[in-house]
């Protein structure tokens, strides 16, 4: 039974229709019943999302704790940001918020981003990059799991310092904000909105469909396996650093494009959506979902960022109660996520985490 | 010369604060591995034992003296709350007891907020402890003074605890060999229990010590937490002595390099150093050997 | 198995490629199709039943709680006055309230959604620079109001925000002509690291040099930064005539009480702070901060029969040992005088409000404030005054008369070249 429903989901035709389900409700459904302001609300939680499918990758599959992935979502948004503010101020000229508090011009790592494309291509490698490098670093060092956690923690902890402590560059606390146009297109045009949206909804679409080739193939299982038994893996002529460094930077590259698209979106990037908690943030919406499957943190993410939304409306302190009760209760008493509880498994995709499996005796303490 | 010894004392004096709020992690998340991010709020809970306190008592100096002890019996009360209820069954995914404390580090921030407010409160500090001192020709402020040799009291009773008593006996043995330690008659729920009293307990001392320096608030835990692992880290898994050299060596760098330069590059700095430094020490500066460390 | 997991993909891509087609083929106008960026949408404010609905968005959650609160307290109370007294023009208020949650993104946010979801005829609320400075893109674009009832740092001045709180030559520039007077040569500056403090002491710096006075020091601790031994040390080494404090929050604690436990004190080295009211008196700790200056344009202590009224009436309604500070009081006046602008107007409209608001006064607590139709300001009384034994303020120094507000300080000659 189980391996018939198993090749069943695996069929071209079961994945090609929750694809076509995903796509008719993102592109018929949602405009259709929502109105402007809740649609833009669902545009900033495909955003969200987009973190959530890298995070299920690196964390679900490949066993790391990254709680710095509002670094990466921050460097695609500051990196949009800034061409977008100065796109508006126009060629050679200086960003509203920078005149106010020194009268020199952008400094020189601004001047890149006037280009439309290098900022495109920044938000794509940069972030990459900086994975690769931090990966590289820890991974090869062997260094455990709950070091990388907190050494990511920092990470975000020193971004956001960085950000408020230089408001000449950076906009400070307040971040940036006040876009007038993207890509030439007026940002206050309802039209262009909608069709933010759009972009949003066939970003993450086809993001999914990249990460889901990713996880069945051959790498996928590696990863699985680098996650299970790195020992194993490392036996059998592999390098587990490399593997976790690609998954790691992939989950680099989906938050910082989640985070490029946040800013037209939502109008305004601050070092508070950036900082630890909103990167500890990210991670509860994978786990509710299921961290190892692929629409599991999609799924979770869009829904815990819409509780949130219409909880504060209704009870200001409430939502951060029911956060927190979600952490204590959905991570231990439900690791799996709400995936878990749904008949239908994949066998390896519900493997038990890092932790659960039996890898080197007597590691515990 | 002045500023030498100021600037010296000042970064002791980050660094017992540091150490303080570390020393319950030595045990909690060195020897017993989970990474207890309500540890803040412990501290948390522990000022505002001192807040309390000082409402209902009123005389400063007792109220302090009194406060000591309970914040620490508050502070491990809630350790053992956290312990038995959610910890237990995770001991063998250590990642994830970081999320769920972390559940529980938002909730006894929220209810902080609700019972006390957001805004911070202010716990006056006894007349005797108010001003400077002069030592040696240098003023140094006296409720620095006495952070630090409060922090100092706190590592020699643990080391006591630990080296001399039949409860560190039992504790060491647990953290070296479970097993083992299970075989020889000792109860190691038990005993895990007792670590995470202690370990949380001083938590709750840091908090009263916090109170002489600045105001009380909710957030108040978050703000040290992450430093407080870094110097878990840094010092090495369980090492008291390698905590003790970590949280002081932090703490000086953190206030020389804040006083040449600004202090949100010395908190980014001093994040690169801890980075660096475990690029070619990844298990900090002393390392645990045991059989049962891979 | 291959051969179906390819032909997937191929349907899959084919689909990604099909929605960015439908994303680029059915845009909006662009940027300079229609000029400064297209046309606000259309208000969507309903007045034609007998309430009107008005938005309170003040952080009720997260670390501004606490200030934000009051304001909202006071926001509440004067709704509730102005229901009992009749309404405006003829219409009772209906209060929508939001949280901002002490971030900047919420605020734009939830200033989205009063705009364009509940379709209120106006906003009051926000406290940081930061929540300001995220709104203003979204009332401007939308063309709604919004009343900003704290001092901020200047240097601004939108057709849609009402800025209630004092502007810098309504709050600074005369804490600096005290300080001047008082015999201050030489000055300290400690700030929290954000606009509000880096702005304030861009303009410090300028007026110092134009006054010969020497700036010692200027050093900025990130916000929450609570441990201030260092900072102080500096400021004691420094040796200024006094410390101009633009510290935010529970920094001001930490401050407060590193600066008496190595010994200084406001007689050899005053701290004249514009962050700290009566509210946030009790949590610094009266004893670490008695007899220190501030500067407001509104206290407790005044002795005007609408402030007895204003704090009677608050203390009725919220407690006793409640104290009232300059944002409540700015608040609750910001109330008022949208009342004021739309009865002048006889219109909720934003256009016909804004028109009618040049001119518009108000016998506030503080005193009376005008409107300023240019800049949107208020002309508001300076006071500087001291912490007492008792938590309260009380005045030492005033302006005497309102003074016009002036935010981008065009009327100070050494200012020029500050407003970028």
């Amino acid at each position: 039974m189980t391996t018939f429903t198993t090749r069943m989901l695996r069929s071209r035709y079961s994945v090609g229709l929750g694809f076509l389900a995903a796509a008719v409700v993102l592109f018929v459904v949602a405009p259709a019943v929502l109105s402007d302001f809740r649609l833009g609300l669902l545009a900033k939680y495909l955003c969200f999302a987009m973190v959530a499918v890298g995070i299920g990758l690196a964390w679900g599959r490949g066993g790391m704790l990254t709680l710095g992935q509002g670094v990466f979502f921050g460097i695609g948004a500051y990196l949009m940001a800034m061409h977008l503010k100065l796109a508006d101020a126009g060629p050679g000229e200086t960003p509203d918020f920078m005149a106010l508090i020194s009268s020199d011009g952008p400094p020189w790592w601004w001047e890149p981003f006037r280009s439309p494309a290098v900022t495109v291509v920044a938000i794509l490698v940069l972030p990459a990059l900086l994975a690769t490098l931090l990966g590289l670093a820890t991974f090869r060092r062997r260094v455990r799991g709950a070091y990388f956690a907190i050494l990511s923690q920092a990470l975000a902890a020193a971004f956001a310092i960085l950000l408020i402590g230089n408001p000449a560059t950076t906009g400070g606390s307040t971040g940036l904000n006040n876009f007038v146009g993207f890509l030439g297109f007026s940002l206050r045009d309802p039209a262009n909105r909608l069709m933010l949206y759009f972009l949003a909804a066939g970003v993450l679409l086809g993001m999914l469909v990249i990460i889901r080739q990713l996880m069945v193939s051959r790498y996928g299982e590696l990863l699985v396996a680098c996650r299970d038994a790195e020992e194993r893996v490392r036996f059998l002529g592999y390098d587990p650093a490399t593997v976790k460094t690609v998954a790691f930077a992939v989950a680099a590259v989906t938050a910082a494009v989640g985070g490029a698209l946040f800013v037209p979106i939502v109008g305004i990037i601050s070092p508070n959506d950036v900082g630890v908690v909103p990167s500890i943030g990210f991670l509860i919406g994978v786990a509710i979902g299921g961290r190892t499957t692929l629409a599991g943190p999609v799924l979770g993410a869009i829904a815990v960022a819409w509780a949130g939304t219409t909880l504060s409306e209704q009870f200001p302190s409430g939502w951060t109660y029911v956060q927190g009760l979600l952490f204590m209760l959905v991570i231990a008493f439900l690791p799996g996520g709400v995936a878990s509880l749904v008949a239908i498994r994949r066998r390896r995709g519900t493997a038990p985490g890092p932790e659960l499996a039996p890898t080197k005796g007597g590691k515990s303490t | 010369m002045e500023i030498l010894v100021t600037q010296i004392f000042n970064g002791l004096s980050v660094g017992s604060i540091l150490l303080l709020a570390a020393l319950g992690l030595t045990l909690t998340f060195g020897q017993m591995g989970v990474i207890n991010m309500a540890h803040g709020e412990f501290i948390m809970a522990g000022a505002y034992t001192a807040f309390v306190v000082q409402q209902t008592l009123g005389s400063a100096g007792v109220s302090l003296l009194l406060s000591l002890p309970l914040a620490f019996a508050i502070g491990g009360l809630l350790g053992v709350l956290l312990e038995v209820t959610l910890l237990r069954r995770m001991y063998h995914r250590p990642l994830d007891t970081l999320l769920v404390t972390w559940g529980v580090s938002l909730i006894l921030q929220q209810a902080a907020r609700d019972v006390f407010g957001t805004a911070g409160v202010d716990v006056p500090a006894p007349g005797w402890l108010s001003g400077p001192v002069e030592i040696l020709g240098f003023s140094f402020p006296r409720s620095r003074l006495l952070i630090l040799a409060l922090s100092l009291a706190a590592v020699v009773a643990l080391l006591l605890v630990l080296r001399h008593t039949s409860l560190g006996r039992r504790i060491r043995a647990t953290v070296q060999h479970r097993q083992l330690a299970e075989t020889s008659g000792i109860s190691t729920r038990r005993i895990d229990m007792m670590t995470f009293f202690i370990g949380s307990g001083l938590a709750g001392v840091a908090g009263v010590a916090l109170t002489l320096m600045g105001s009380i608030s909710p957030n108040l835990g978050t703000s040290y937490v992450v430093d407080a692992f870094l110097v878990v880290i840094v010092g090495g898994l369980g090492q008291l002595r390698g905590a003790i050299i970590a949280a002081f060596a932090l703490g000086v760098a953190q206030s020389w390099i804040e006083y040449s330069t600004s202090a949100s590059i010395a908190k980014v700095l001093v994040l690169v150093l801890v980075v660096a430094f475990l690029q070619f020490r990844p298990q900090g500066i002393f390392s645990l050997r045991t059989r049962s460390l891979a | 198995m291959v051969r179906s997991m390819r032909r997937a993909r191929r349907v899959l891509a084919g689909l990604a490629l099909l929605s960015v087609g439908l994303g680029v083929a059915g845009c909006g106008a662009r940027v300079d199709e229609t000029g400064s960026g297209g046309q606000a949408a259309a208000s969507c404010v309903d007045t034609s039943g007998d309430a009107v609905k008005i938005g309170f968005l003040n952080s009720r959650s997260g670390t501004m709680a606490i200030s934000e609160n009051t304001v909202y307290n006071s926001l509440a109370m004067a709704a509730e006055e102005i229901n009992a007294s009749g309404g405006v023009l003829g219409k009772q208020l209906e209060v929508v309230a939001e949280d901002g949650a002490s971030e900047p993104t919420v605020f734009a946010e939830k200033a989205q959604k009063l705009i364009r979801s509940d379709c209120v005829a106006a906003v009051f609320g926000g406290w940081t620079s930061s929540s300001r400075k995220a709104m203003l893109p979204v009332f401007e674009s939308n063309d709604a109001l919004l009343f900003y009832p704290v001092q901020y740092e200047g240097l601004e001045s939108s057709e849609n925000i009402f800025y209630t709180g004092a502007t810098t030559n309504q709050q600074i520039i005369p804490a600096l002509d005290y300080l001047k007077e008082q015999g201050a040569r030489s000055l300290f500056l400690v700030g929290s690291d954000y606009v509000f403090p880096q702005t304030a002491n861009k303009i410090i710096k300028a007026y110092a040099e134009a006054n010969g006075m020497e700036i010692k020091g200027e050093e900025y601790a990130p916000l929450g930064h609570t441990d201030f031994s260092t900072i102080t040390s500096k400021v004691r080494d420094a040796g200024a005539d006094a410390v101009f404090n633009t510290l935010n929050g529970d920094s001001n604690v930490a401050f407060f009480k590193e600066y008496r436990n190595l010994g200084l004190t406001p007689e050899a080295m005053p701290v004249l702070s514009v962050s700290i009211a009566e509210e946030e008196v009790g949590g610094i700790g009266v004893d670490n901060i008695v007899g220190q200056p501030v500067a407001w344009n509104y206290y407790q202590t005044l002795d005007t029969p609408q402030n007895q009224e204003f704090v009677a009436a608050f203390k009725a309604r919220y407690g006793q040992d409640k104290v009232t500070s300059d944002p409540m009081e700015a608040a609750y006046t910001s109330l008022y005088l949208w009342k004021a602008m739309v009865e002048k107007a006889e219109s909720f409209a934003v256009p016909d409000v804004r028109a009618a608001a040049g001119g518009v006064t108000f016998e506030a607590p503080e005193g009376a404030v005008t409107v300023n139709g240019e800049n949107h300001h208020l002309a508001k009384t300076a006071l500087i005054g001291k912490v007492a034994p008792d938590g309260l303020i009380y005045t030492e120094w005033s302006s005497g008369t309102p003074i016009e507000p002036d935010p981008y300080l065009t009327t100070y000659p050494w200012a020029t070249g500050l407003a970028g």
